[in-house]
């Protein structure tokens, strides 16, 4: 008696969500962290609303660790019904392949073209002309991120940019305090492309990534990346090298360390930290030497699917994803820029606002590695500019020219 | 003369193990070809299977040639200066890394092994206590071990800190911060965990011997260390082997200790083949295959002279 109960209630729990006329869709993403978790629940809250059900499919890790099993998935015939995925290179070969959901008519018929900015976003999710996927919000990592009361201390004006803080970093030093601290992995890429357009600018490194300029590549401006990059290095030793990115942005707020470079997603740790924007901390945009930001950010795409009512409700969520309110919504709790310019962001802290600013002047505004280059020269890459940082016996010059050997490489 | 065919013989048998021969076909030796095969082509992300697509993408040798000269997979710095003075044996990279640690772990690990099961042989006190104790780091995954050991091994907070600290200042245990020492912290905790297991298997072994030849021994006055390495282990060595493949194939596919200890750093000096294979998967399938089929004949070089010779001699015999 007892186990028909249960195999009453078991039958009921599969059976009941699908009476209710609802499809659910499952959604897969790799926002796990606190902030994230709250922001995307937002979306889940709004889609719920519309009478489907959100099914939520989050990935623990970074998108290095939940790219491949949501790709693979899609490959596998296994598909979700809808996946984050950073804008560009990573869905190409899917879309190709024919298992991307196009959703131009909706794209057309709510005018995303004219309705979200910048248009790099919309143009990464279109390709020949149709519309693949869906950007929700905008993230940047070019920024330095400095805790004020470090420098004050030591009786030193905090640095504007990153150039001073490598003339402060042996004051620094002789004092305990690390100048630099840096996390394990893709946070060593980031700190080096960051370098690279600051010192080299927009126009050199689009140059380099998009067009394949080898001359640049190889030429002074780029020696000078690779110089300032082993002056770096020696202030971010391995063994001094913490393995998440929230941990190395820890040191800087509890003053163990004087600066990191990440992207806008720090601002929430210094936010939960209740450090001020501007007098505890300092946030500086293209680290303070050239203030341009990069338009990464996540899209979400749709895998096809045979059955219409989910592709009904994967339309519901494309259109959902771009409604005012669930953008507000999402980036507050997120801390990244929404895409839509007609959002009221009065709530937003100081350094959301810095962003906001470069964002209304497009041109400091550049596309995403991944917009540019195919996902295995930017590992090549990667793996490059990790070794660089970790063998000091590797010099600059050297580096140089594996690098050039990359692009050179690198499939048009 | 109407002897039955012997593929007929046991006739229900054959049928019931019909299933897993099939499995065993195209999932093992189905997949190790495709993987082989195809690593002949421009294959990116998206997997390709039909004979067409392969003779449209096949490119030759040129997924080996990009691995041999890619500096993480390996790279002999001083390889092409033998002879000459500026000659250096050294050789980073996962290939060569893990070549280091399948050494360090079977030599390390089984004779540290042998070692304590002889000791466990003494007749001790709370046998199954100290089995326990020592079998224990076996259930741990090496997600956890490689987390344990990380703090461990950390400069920053772990061992070399709290020595340090008591007044050791020169103590130097830094070896996952330092590139030249990483593989061998790896070993560290890849032993600590493996040993527990090689002991059990070697402590059966041990209590396999048949107490008479301890008699023999003793009676000849020979002295027990010579007992147990000219006698018993040379009797052991159905045990030998089978520890020896255990803990060679758990080694070659070391991955999750690597992830977990270091992920491959600093820099690249501690990735491992595994690792290379998986971080490809989705950018770049050709270098996956090229690198899976690398390890495969390795792999095969080193087995099929020991499976020839144990095989070879029962059939002749």
């Amino acid at each position: 008696m007892k186990m028909f109960k249960m195999a009453a209630v078991l039958a009921a729990s599969v059976a009941l969500p699908s009476v209710a006329g609802a499809t659910d869709l499952e959604v897969t993403h790799w926002w796990t962290s606190g902030g994230e978790a709250a922001a995307v629940a937002e979306f889940a809250k709004a889609f719920d609303a519309t009478g489907n059900k959100w099914v939520d499919g989050a990935i623990a890790g970074s998108g290095d660790v939940a790219r491949p099993i949501i790709i693979s998935r899609i490959m596998g015939g296994n598909p979700m019904g809808a996946t984050q995925l950073n804008p560009g290179k990573d869905a190409d070969e899917l879309i190709k392949a024919g298992l991307m959901q196009d959703i131009t008519d909706l794209a057309t018929k709510e005018d995303w073209a004219h309705l979200l900015r910048p248009k790099s976003q919309l143009d990464s999710c279109t390709v020949d002309g149709k519309v693949y996927c869906v950007p929700v919000n905008l993230h940047s990592g070019q920024w330095m991120w400095t805790n004020r009361k470090v420098f004050t201390d030591l009786g030193m004006t905090p640095p504007k940019d990153f150039n001073e803080l490598m003339a402060d970093a042996p004051a620094l030093q002789k004092a305990g305090i690390q100048p630099l601290s840096l996390a394990q992995g893709w946070p060593v890429g980031l700190l080096v492309q960051d370098i690279t357009v600051a010192l080299a600018g927009v126009d050199n490194f689009v140059k380099v990534y998009k067009d394949r300029d080898i001359g640049i590549a190889s030429g002074p401006e780029f020696t000078k990346v690779f110089e300032a990059v082993a002056a770096a290095r020696q202030y971010a030793p391995a063994d001094k090298m913490v393995p998440q990115w929230n941990e190395a942005i820890g040191l800087v707020i509890q003053g163990k360390a004087a600066a990191n470079i990440m992207g806008d997603w720090a601002g929430g740790e210094f936010q939960v930290a209740h450090m001020v924007a501007g007098k505890d901390y300092d946030c500086l945009p293209g680290l303070g030497i050239t203030p341009v930001l990069n338009t990464g950010g996540d899209v979400f795409y749709f895998p096809k699917s045979a059955d219409p009512k989910i592709t009904e409700a994967q339309l519901v969520l494309a259109h959902t994803l771009v409604t005012k309110e669930a953008q507000l919504a999402f980036n507050l709790k997120k801390g990244s820029l929404p895409m839509r310019a007609d959002v009221d962001l009065s709530a937003a802290n100081d350094c959301m606002k810095k962003g906001l600013q470069i964002l209304d002047h497009s041109t400091a505004v550049f596309p995403n590695d991944s917009q540019m280059m195919d996902r295995d020269s930017l590992n090549q890459i990667s793996d490059l500019m990790t070794e660089f940082m970790a063998n000091t016996d590797m010099t600059p010059a050297q580096a140089q020219a594996k690098f050039v050997d990359i692009i050179k490489n690198a499939p048009k | 003369m109407d002897r039955p065919n012997p593929l007929f013989r046991n006739l229900w048998s054959k049928i019931a193990a019909l299933p897993m021969m099939l499995i065993v076909l195209v999932v093992f030796v189905g997949g190790t070809a495709w993987t082989v095969l195809f690593s002949f082509t421009n294959i990116k992300i998206v997997p390709i299977f039909t004979p067409r697509e392969w003779v449209n993408g096949f490119i030759g040798l040129a997924n080996y040639q990009r691995l041999f000269n890619t500096d993480r997979w390996m790279n002999c710095p001083g390889l092409t200066h033998i002879g000459r003075s500026d000659w250096e044996p050294t050789c980073m990279g996962a290939l060569p890394n893990v070549v280091t640690y399948v050494i360090l772990a079977v030599v390390l690990s089984m004779s540290l092994g042998f070692v304590l099961a002889v000791l466990m042989d003494q007749k001790i006190r709370a046998e199954g206590l100290f089995r326990t104790i020592y079998l224990y780091p076996f259930a741990l995954s090496f997600i956890v071990t490689g987390h344990v050991w990380a703090w461990i091994m950390s400069p920053e907070y772990g061992l070399q800190a709290s020595v340090r600290a008591m007044g050791w200042t020169s103590f130097d245990f830094g070896w996952i911060a330092d590139r030249h020492m990483v593989m061998y912290a790896i070993a560290v905790a890849g032993i600590w965990q493996g040993t527990g297991l090689v002991m059990a298997l070697m402590l059966a072994g041990l209590r396999g011997i048949d107490e008479d030849i301890w008699k023999a021994a003793r009676v000849d006055g020979i002295p027990a260390w010579r007992t147990y390495l000219q006698i018993v282990l040379p009797m052991m060595k159905p045990v030998l082997v089978t520890t020896f493949v255990i803990v060679c194939s758990g080694a070659v596919r070391i991955y999750d200790l690597v992830v977990a200890l270091t992920d491959g750093g600093p820099g690249i000096s501690s990735d491992v083949p595994t690792r290379y294979v998986y971080t490809n998967f989705s950018a770049n399938l050709g270098q996956s295959l090229s690198a899976s089929t690398v390890m495969l004949v390795t792999m095969a070089v080193l087995l099929i002279p020991w499976i020839r010779m144990e095989f070879g001699k029962k059939s002749q015999g």
